[in-house]
């Protein structure tokens, strides 16, 4: 033993040399200074050349560098972690810049008035978006309501019912084929169908919850059938084992023990249609005044507003322009909400799938 | 059912109340305090399993061939042999969970008490109700508390059931299963935050809760540590006296410690159906086998 740990110096090559803690932050400050000196100097200086410029430059230096101080194995293990981490900021820097930008111009507008006026006889400066966000919250209400019974049951049928039939294979085609639809065509799907009914130039808000629907209920039936599989079979076994029905399995174990993943998809789905523009405008149409009526007349929503206020900005264009950004931050808040509450749900019921 | 003879009133009744004596004598006992001593003289009719003829099916695949079988009540009787030879899909046929599998399917006749399980107008969730099932992994319910999980066969089973029967049923149940003085102080705990070996101890009590006549384990020691496996084949041997208990095993010890019975599965190649080839009291079948292919078997030299 001992002269076999003799023959192999363990020592030099376990404690070969290290860069210190401090390294990987370090050469990106200098890189980044390097970059933005040297455009500088080039007379090409912005903001997003300086970033990718650092990112380059970081990575190289710290290759080498742990190359000549460690190995050729640490040096590709910092190479690719600064990759990763490179990429994951490159990632998350439009997510942020967008919530700046958005932040800093809807927060003008983004008072009391603003939630409580409506855009009412509003030529200039002044009004509100109330009749938008009440718009809002009750067009994707009443489209949540009619897609998750729906979206659900078809999850349930597919997971529990459908075993490996055609069927099965063909409504999964479908559903896939469905979370592509352009978001017009389901527009014009729910303009044709009320049509039919009602005649031509109807506008209803219930049309923009059904325009909605189509939109949802494949992203519901996805993100369910998705959590539903997971649920594991030893848990319906061990139900059955004592005598249950299988309507009550699923009911009684099988959702329960999913609930937390299925608000998460309900919610995923919601946030997912919450903006929608193009089918609520040719569905719900443009209004001015506050209506909680999906069933009767036209109805506002937030995304439509913004719109509105940007291509018509009438007189006094700031204001108008200052109401759309402020309506932006107004639905990025309530997705935000709806986001919070979904992961309070999943702290409160949120159940270990094993 | 207007051809076959009608199933007994426990196979098609609607609600599986327990019958009105055990009843009687839970309320009696908790009424008493509840001794461990009267706890143990609440009695269930233990069954006879009588199998006759069974091949059972994955497609059209055959799993087990031509099994005649008699399960005695009041004895644990383990099935034995080597891995894929049909012994847990011969166990899962007997409370009709084979055929849960998509494509499985079941011929022959499986007669608990003389009434076939298999025969026409016999409902399946019924069979399971009367047949218990324990599993490999320990599988308690993770949306449900200790006491909810014991109790579950009740709640979900049965429409209303009172309070008082429920915490006396599920204490009855953890004490039966050594389990109540480790879970008594916090019964409202997720079952899922339990050791494996009191999970699975927790499992066997939801299982006996709804007072089953047959108690079917898959494996119930294959996940757990040498020191939870004693524990629950001291549970199995205590609860031989109230079922008939049928308990597949890998571990010929096990079998040896824990059974009176043994029967050996065997399949002649890989592709072909397993088979019945011997079934004894236990201790002939470790000593003194009269086929050469369980003598390999139980000594180690083959499987």
């Amino acid at each position: 033993m001992e002269s076999s740990a003799a023959t192999r110096p363990l020592g030099p090559a376990l404690g070969g040399g290290t860069l210190p803690k401090w390294a990987p932050g370090g050469v990106i400050a200098v890189s980044a200074a390097i970059s933005a000196a040297g455009l500088a100097a080039a007379g090409s200086f912005t903001v997003a050349l300086t970033v990718l410029l650092t990112v380059a430059v970081s990575g190289a230096i710290i290759y080498f560098w742990s190359r000549a101080v460690e190995d050729a194995r640490q040096a590709k293990n910092r190479l690719m972690t600064h990759a990763v981490v490179s990429a994951f900021g490159l990632a998350v820097l439009p997510l942020f810049s967008l919530l700046y930008e958005v932040i800093s111009r809807g927060s003008h507008r983004f008072d009391s008035s603003f939630f409580t006026e409506s855009a009412r006889g509003v030529i200039g400066e002044g009004g509100g978006a109330s009749h938008a966000i009440v718009g809002t919250l009750v067009i994707t209400g009443v489209a949540t309501a009619i897609s998750v019974p729906i979206g659900l049951m078809a999850a349930i049928y597919l997971t529990e019912y459908g075993g490996t039939g055609r069927l099965r294979k063909w409504l999964t085609f479908f559903v896939d084929v469905m979370t592509g639809i352009p978001s017009i065509v389901a527009g014009l799907f729910a303009f044709a169908v009320f049509a039919i009914f009602f005649g031509p130039g109807i506008r209803l808000g219930v049309m923009g919850s059904v325009a909605l629907s189509v939109l949802m209920i494949p992203i519901v039936i996805r993100s369910a059938e998705e959590i539903l599989k997971i649920v594991p079979n030893h848990l319906r076994e061990a139900s059955y084992a004592l005598g249950t029905p299988k309507w009550k399995t699923i009911v009684k174990i099988v959702l329960p023990t999913a609930l937390a993943g299925l608000v998460t998809g309900v919610m995923l789905a919601v946030a997912r249609i919450i903006g929608e523009t193009a089918p609520l405008l040719v569905t719900t149409g443009v209004v001015d005044s506050m209506n909680a009526n999906p069933f009767n007349g036209r109805m506002q929503n937030l995304a439509v507003y913004a719109f509105g206020e940007y291509r018509n900005p009438g007189v006094a264009k700031d204001a108008a322009f200052d109401r759309a950004w402020a309506a932006a931050l107004t639905l990025i808040a309530i997705v935000m909400i709806l986001n919070l509450f979904a992961r309070l749900v999943y702290r409160r019921f949120g159940t270990e799938i094993r | 059912m207007p051809e076959s003879p009608a199933p007994p009133d426990s196979l098609i009744d609607d609600a599986p109340e327990p019958p009105p004596a055990a009843r009687e004598r839970i309320t009696e006992r908790t009424q008493q305090g509840g001794s461990r001593r009267a706890a143990a003289t609440i009695e269930r009719g233990a069954k006879t399993v009588e199998i006759k003829g069974l091949n059972l099916f994955y497609g059209s695949f055959q799993a087990v061939q031509d099994v005649d079988m008699r399960i005695e009540p009041n004895k644990v009787t383990a099935l034995i042999g080597s891995s894929g030879c049909g012994k847990t899909t011969f166990l899962r046929s007997i409370n009709r969970m084979h055929e849960l599998t998509p494509g499985a399917s079941a011929e022959g006749q499986v007669l608990i008490d003389g009434q076939d399980i298999y025969g026409r107008g016999v409902d399946a969730v019924q069979v399971r109700r009367l047949v218990g099932m324990v599993f490999q992994a320990p599988n308690p319910f993770p949306t449900m508390s200790i006491a909810e999980n014991v109790a579950a066969g009740l709640t979900l089973n049965q429409r209303k059931i009172k309070k008082a029967d429920k915490e006396a049923a599920v204490e009855k149940s953890l004490r039966g299963a050594h389990l109540w003085d480790e879970v008594k102080d916090r019964l409202d705990k997720p079952g899922a935050s339990l050791s494996g070996g009191q999970q699975q101890r927790l499992c066997i009590a939801r299982a006996t809760a709804v007072e089953p006549e047959v108690l079917l384990m898959d494996e119930p020691c294959s996940a757990l540590d040498p020191i939870a496996t004693l524990a629950v084949e001291d549970l199995i041997r205590d609860l031989a006296s109230r079922y008939t208990i049928v308990i597949v095993t890998h571990n010929m010890q096990q079998a040896a410690r824990a059974s009176d019975v043994t029967a050996f599965f065997n399949l002649e190649e890989t592709g072909k159906p397993g088979r019945l080839v011997e079934m004894g009291p236990t201790e002939q079948i470790f000593t003194n086998p009269t086929d050469q292919a369980t003598e390999g078997y139980v000594s180690g030299r083959f499987g």
